[in-house]
């Protein structure tokens, strides 16, 4: 049976629509403060050297410099002192080695000092003034050649060379479940250092009050997790950080990560002053964290009826300057789509002297889905079975068990691939020689974590939503529509304001898919609450004492009162009503999406032209489904650029050559044609509405279902992503 | 130097190869035109300079001398939005929304060359403007609802 809803599927206009075409919308670099002056960062040419000697003289003399900060100016930071990002842990000793460099610098671009000044072209002057002595040393770039004997060595204290951590998940009888195979391939694929992208560069402004208040402003996926980092970073209680997030332009897992905020607040510490620092476009490519480049290397075996009888994976990934490669996921949805009895999965977080990795969409799993999803590609054609009806075979479903521990709860793996079979591109023929049709899917966990809300009644019966989730896709209005449904009112009936960190409960960042499920979760919370002490209003004016709510109107014995008209005498029935609600929800609910892409390869140059995309996801429920195809769109196209053309190309010296939107090529509107999209609807048990979350899923599938269409259009399968033109033509 | 900035005449005084975005942003607080790459490969930048889209981090500020430039704070008039910030809207063409004023001065001086153009038009044209949340297929939504409104032109177009 179905539910019906009056708002939730529909798609009604958003929040901040009108501010975003106007140009009224504030992003972070386009606050202005009284006071307020500006900064430059001076980054290492090096990418892997000892800082001998810094001399900051020169530029604290030039007229108009405020102040300047090196690592120096911080506090130590505790060798084993944990930060916590919400989504995963850091150590504060990376975090704060990060911002800016001690001892030595690990990559090209790494942050060495800041200077404040009158304005952005005097900072950058004198930042040019700062004379550093390094001692070069040997640099290395890839995790083989960082895993392999003699390496250069990053970090003295990590107790493997630059292995920062081995993961094991182990499950079943692995030799036994080969031994039982009748088909086994193998294969080991490369990924390239990619990028999220983002247009908008990493900002921050801090001023640091004489009162020791520090006020931080930016453009972050969390301000929470951006004011407790700044917090530990400065070592100060969290209580005296303030951050305002401003409109944020695309994170895509990038600005979870502090970079300038805790640098601002020094600088602002010395000046007294408001001081704004701006990121350019190549310092956000040399100096943020891209994703990992990897090797992952799996084997999968089947018996003659196309089921896995057993399934290894070893993944290396790159982390950049300091642990933390997102292999762990990696790791745990290698082989996440599938019910398999016999699995051995190894992985390896390595240092290498590349900007330190951060979070892209779905981390870690797009590199190890490729290499699962080309192997059962392979698999499909040896036994001759069609590759979705070999996924069928082996799907995940309720009650499987993936090799890191968990069960599965409903699960949406075998609709996906139904839907996938059902779908119009999947039954209808190429367009001629020279192209190819691949498919895959793909898991991503989401994620739950605390968040909180605040609904206001205005007596002209609409309803402030206050929360702290940054918007970047449309979160003010999936969140609007939770609260409406409950409330019997119509979207555009609920205001929402995303505030400071001073003026809502604590929420977690906005990734991991989880805006719309756990903020949701948080809407509707209060929701209900505002019902329940709205009845108490109405039986108080009727004088009874059961009051029924349907359907946006209030009722009892006969009489009723919509909510507005309700909304209006709140003042004679007690006062305001206005409701707040926390969760830290368990009941997360994973999602599974798939790919099909047909391409056409030039033979000649080796060009690939995408002919026609249909992405699938299990959305669980779609709150506004215009925003959910956005999501599907938006991860395939990220994830067709990072299979055919996105890589940093460094030199043997580990500079990045193409830090530039000129040479760093991403998808344009003409790169890509129509993406179909199907959504799958499988509730979550674990959200009223059934939301699992949409934002990740859709970008593990494409590197692999390129992949797939390529070898059907070449007949040769590539081990290297970007699978570009020189790829194809193996030069 | 003389400049009719969004229909009203305003004199400036900078350094003339100072980029234009800099001018628009810092000294007249037209913070709508967003940087995103300072060397016009992303568009985010796109102002109309007499009429014609140009990429104002690589604009010195002396070419914009005497003559007249919008910015997105200069389409709607009053509260009615210029008939593509509508059709933006309508389309949810947005995800983040920092490419947006680029995207949408692009089209609207596609649309005043060519007011009902063919969908590889409209590729041709947006096809430098990058959105990262690549939410092209609703932005060429946007365009081809937009083409199919008739009201509204360029305001402040000479």
């Amino acid at each position: 049976m179905s539910t019906t809803y009056n708002v939730i599927g529909t798609r009604p206009i958003r929040h901040d629509g009108a501010d975003k075409v106007t140009g009224r919308a504030l992003y972070g670099a386009d606050l202005q403060l009284a006071r307020m002056i500006h900064g430059a960062v001076l980054r290492s040419p090096h990418a892997h050297a000892r800082i001998l000697r810094i001399d900051t003289s020169k530029a604290e003399a030039l007229p108009g410099v405020f102040a300047v900060v090196t690592a120096a100016d911080f506090p130590p930071a505790p060798a084993d002192k944990i930060v916590d990002f919400g989504e995963g842990d850091t150590l504060l000793s990376s975090l704060r080695g990060n911002i800016l460099a001690s001892g030595k610098v690990l990559y090209s671009g790494h942050a060495v000092a800041a200077v404040a000044a009158v304005n952005a072209h005097v900072a950058a002057e004198a930042a040019a003034l700062i004379e550093v002595d390094y001692e070069p040393l040997p640099c290395v770039l890839t995790a083989p050649e960082a895993m392999a004997p003699g390496a250069p060595i990053l970090h003295e204290n990590l107790p493997n060379g630059n292995v920062a951590e081995l993961i094991r998940y182990e499950m079943g009888d692995l030799a036994a479940g080969f031994a039982e195979a009748t088909v086994i391939v193998e294969r080991e694929l490369d990924t390239a250092t990619v990028h999220q992208g983002y247009i908008e560069p990493q900002n921050a402004t801090a001023f640091w009050s004489s009162d020791g208040r520090i006020h931080i402003w930016c453009s972050t996926q969390g301000s929470f997790v951006a004011r407790d980092a700044s917090a530990a970073v400065l070592d100060v209680p969290v209580s005296q950080v303030k951050v305002t997030p401003m409109e944020i332009g695309g994170g895509f897992g990038g600005k979870i990560n502090v970079y300038l905020e805790p640098v601002a607040a020094m600088l602002s510490k010395k000046a007294g002053r408001p001081v704004k620092l701006v990121m350019s476009r190549r310092d956000v490519f040399t100096g943020t964290g891209p994703t990992p480049g990897s090797r992952v290397r799996v084997k999968i075996g089947v018996n003659d009826a196309g089921k896995i009888t057993a399934a290894q994976a070893w993944l290396a990934y790159e982390a950049g300057a300091y642990p933390g490669a997102m292999v762990g996921p990696g790791a745990m949805t290698v082989f996440a789509c599938y019910d398999i009895e016999n699995v051995l999965i190894e992985g390896f977080d390595v240092v290498v002297n590349k900007p330190s990795t951060s979070a892209y969409r779905a981390p870690g799993a797009p590199n190890s889905a490729l290499a699962t999803e080309t192997v059962l590609d392979e698999i499909a054609e040896k036994l001759g079975i069609d590759p979705l009806e070999l996924r069928l075979r082996n799907a995940a479903k309720e009650g499987t068990r993936r090799a890191d521990g968990p069960r599965y709860k409903r699960i949406g793996c075998i609709e996906v691939l139904e839907a996938m079979k059902a779908s119009p591109q999947y039954n209808a023929p190429l367009p001629g020689p020279n192209c190819g049709r691949g498919v895959a899917i793909g898991f991503w966990f989401n994620a739950g974590l605390p968040s909180s809300a605040t609904l206001s009644v205005n007596a002209d019966g609409t309803v402030n939503l206050i929360e702290g989730s940054t918007d970047i896709g449309g979160s003010r209005t999936s969140l609007s529509m939770q609260a409406a449904e409950v409330l019997g009112l119509r979207a555009e009936d609920i205001h929402p304001t995303i505030v400071d960190t001073d003026s809502v409960g604590y929420t977690g960042v906005t990734g991991g898919s989880r805006t719309t499920f756990a903020t949701g979760l948080a809407v509707h919370d209060a929701a209900q609450m505002v019902v329940e002490q709205m009845k108490a209003r109405a039986a108080r004016l009727w004088a009874v004492d059961e009051v029924s709510f349907s359907n946006g109107t209030f009722s009892a014995n006969g009489q009723s009162l919509t909510f507005a008209q309700l909304a209006a005498q709140l003042g004679a029935t007690g006062g305001p009503v206005s409701c707040s609600a926390t969760v830290n929800p368990k009941g997360v609910g994973g999602s599974i999406a798939g790919l099909i892409i047909d391409v056409k390869v030039d033979p000649e140059t080796g060009k690939t032209d995408v002919l026609r995309v249909t992405s699938v996801q299990d959305a669980g429920k779609a709150i506004h489904p215009a925003y959910v195809e956005g999501q599907m769109q938006g991860g395939t196209a990220q994830g067709i650029g990072w299979a055919l053309n996105e890589e940093y190309f460094m030199d043997a010296d580990g500079d990045m050559r193409n830090g530039s939107y000129l040479d760093y090529r991403m998808p344009t509107a003409l790169d890509l044609p129509m993406i179909e999209t199907i959504i799958v609807e499988v509730p979550n048990p674990g959200h009223p509405f059934g939301v699992r979350g949409v934002g990740e899923a859709n970008i593990v599938p494409p590197l692999a279902a390129v992949a797939n269409a390529l070898y059907r259009a070449t007949g040769k399968r590539l081990n290297r992503v970007p699978m570009n033109p020189a790829t194809i033509l193996g030069l | 130097m003389t400049v009719t900035i969004n229909g009203k005449a305003h004199q400036l005084s900078t350094a003339p190869d100072r980029p234009l975005l800099d001018v628009l942003r810092e000294d007249l607080g037209l913070t709508g035109t967003k940087y995103g790459c300072g060397e016009g490969q992303c568009r985010a930048c796109t102002v109309l300079l007499n009429g014609k889209p140009v990429t104002s981090c690589l604009t010195p500020a002396r070419l914009a001398d005497g003559k007249s430039i919008t910015t997105i704070e200069g389409l709607a008039t009053g509260d009615r939005l210029h008939r593509v910030q509508q059709a933006f809207l309508d389309a949810e063409a947005m995800q983040c929304g920092y490419c947006v004023p680029g995207m949408i001065l692009r089209t609207v001086s596609l649309l005043e060359v060519t007011p009902h153009p063919t969908d590889a038009q409209i590729v041709e044209a947006l096809d430098g403007n990058l959105c990262r949340c690549c939410g092209y297929v609703r932005i060429l939504a946007a365009v081809r609802r937009a083409a199919q409104t008739t009201d509204g032109g360029l305001p402040h177009a000479e």
